[in-house]
């Protein structure tokens, strides 16, 4: 394939996944790298790296413009950053001794949770009571503005959240992914934290952890600019053209459409990973 | 209670500004990638791929001196190299910031959790964990 089409394809491609990973809420990063490494043949150490670079870019860019409005919990995010970037290194130094197939079935599994976290139902469980000693200190509780005024809230089980964080960032690390369904674990489940806080300061933090391990991508070579630029332009302009949308339409029945598909790449990759093709 | 209103304002400031950095940074580094890719596409659209095996030393653009010298020979792969660099340093100086946020609020408990972080990012740009 001449470098040209196999640019197109990637534009084009990248676009869609950002356009739908940011209508869904589960990012460009896990469609991006099944179309590389299924579709195109390309190895999925390239298409973690290429991923990763599109993370950082969209996940600053929506960041820039939920910092604004407040609702962005900075002290909560710079705390678990503390977690994220420690173990997005660490999977990030890892991922090259792993088996690629092993990458595959760990991306394949981690795509089918994601699945199901996209089309289940959301319970808000936040609160304003007293919360642990710990989320006092470290100043962790907050505020945010809702349609009827400022609206405070509890954060529990810090260290349960933390050590959620650093699965998580683990798992960013290996797969070049923002892993958001765990991250969303940690804050909603774990420690509690009103979704729109929850989503916006995971995504706060996303740019730092995968800026962690992107640099250990790039000297290890994993970044090759001829499939990174097509990449990140791509999910970039998806994601954005995607956010404006959203805001005017109801994307229920688009996420259960989509979970399909990505339980059936999901499948492929697992299938692949195990029958040692990728 | 009375500490955290007083706070806000503060806060607000800040929020701007690390929107407004943010923002930049991704504008500016993604244009920078886009020249490149239009200088490279223009060098190498004919040529073919190559990705089905993974390679570290085929790129030859895994370092920060090795980015630098491609610039200079306006070397279309080096410069989507060095936009990706700026992309990847646009969420460090946010860490940063926020540290100077945290000193003058005198928070001196998030501008130490901010410096641990910092070191974090620091000890892996020193190139020591890639064998």
């Amino acid at each position: 394939m001449s470098v040209l089409l196999f640019t197109i394809i990637v534009l084009v491609g990248a676009f869609l996944a950002g356009l739908v990973g940011s209508l869904t809420g589960l990012g460009g990063g896990v469609i991006i790298i099944p179309l590389l490494t299924l579709a195109l043949g390309v190895d999925i150490h390239y298409a973690i790296g290429a991923s990763i670079i599109s993370v950082i870019a969209t996940s600053s860019g929506s960041a820039a413009a939920y910092v604004k409005e407040g609702i962005t919990n900075i002290r909560i995010g710079m705390f678990l950053e503390v977690a994220t970037t420690i173990s997005a290194i660490i999977g990030a130094v890892v991922t090259v001794y792993i088996n690629p197939g092993y990458i595959a079935v760990i991306f394949g599994l981690i795509l089918l949770f994601s699945a199901a976290m996209m089309v289940r139902q959301k319970v808000d469980r936040s609160d304003n009571d007293t919360s642990g000693k710990l989320a006092v200190f470290l100043k962790l509780n907050g505020t945010y503005p809702t349609a009827d005024g400022v609206k405070k809230y509890a954060v529990h089980n810090v260290i349960g959240g933390f050590l959620m964080m650093f699965i998580a960032g683990i798992i960013s690390g290996l797969l070049g992914i923002g892993s958001g369904a765990l991250k969303v674990i940690a804050m909603d489940n774990i420690m509690r934290i009103p979704f729109k806080v929850s989503t916006t300061t995971s995504n706060f933090m996303m740019g730092v952890t995968a800026a962690a391990s992107a640099i250990v991508y790039l000297h290890r070579g994993q970044i090759d600019p001829g499939i990174a630029m097509p990449v990140t332009v791509g999910v970039l302009l998806g994601a954005t053209i995607g956010s404006k949308i959203l805001v005017k339409t109801k994307t229920d029945k688009l996420k259960v459409v989509f979970a399909v598909v990505v339980t059936f790449l999901a499948l492929q990759m697992i299938y692949n990973g195990l029958s040692g093709r990728l | 209670m009375s500490k955290e209103n007083k706070n806000f304002f503060a806060d607000k400031d800040i929020q701007v500004i690390l929107g407004t950095l943010l923002r930049v940074g991704v504008i500016s580094s993604m244009t920078v990638v886009f020249i490149g890719g239009l200088i490279y596409l223009f060098f190498n659209h004919s040529n073919l791929i190559d990705y089905a095996k993974f390679d570290s030393g085929k790129s030859g653009l895994s370092s920060i001196g090795a980015i630098f010298s491609g610039l200079k020979a306006m070397d279309g792969a080096a410069i989507i190299q060095f936009g990706t660099l700026l992309l990847i340093f646009t969420p460090i100086a946010r860490v940063v910031f926020s540290i100077f946020s945290f000193l003058i609020e005198r928070d001196y408990l998030y501008v130490l959790i901010g410096l641990v972080v910092l070191s974090i990012i620091l000890y892996s740009l020193s190139d020591k964990l890639v064998g």
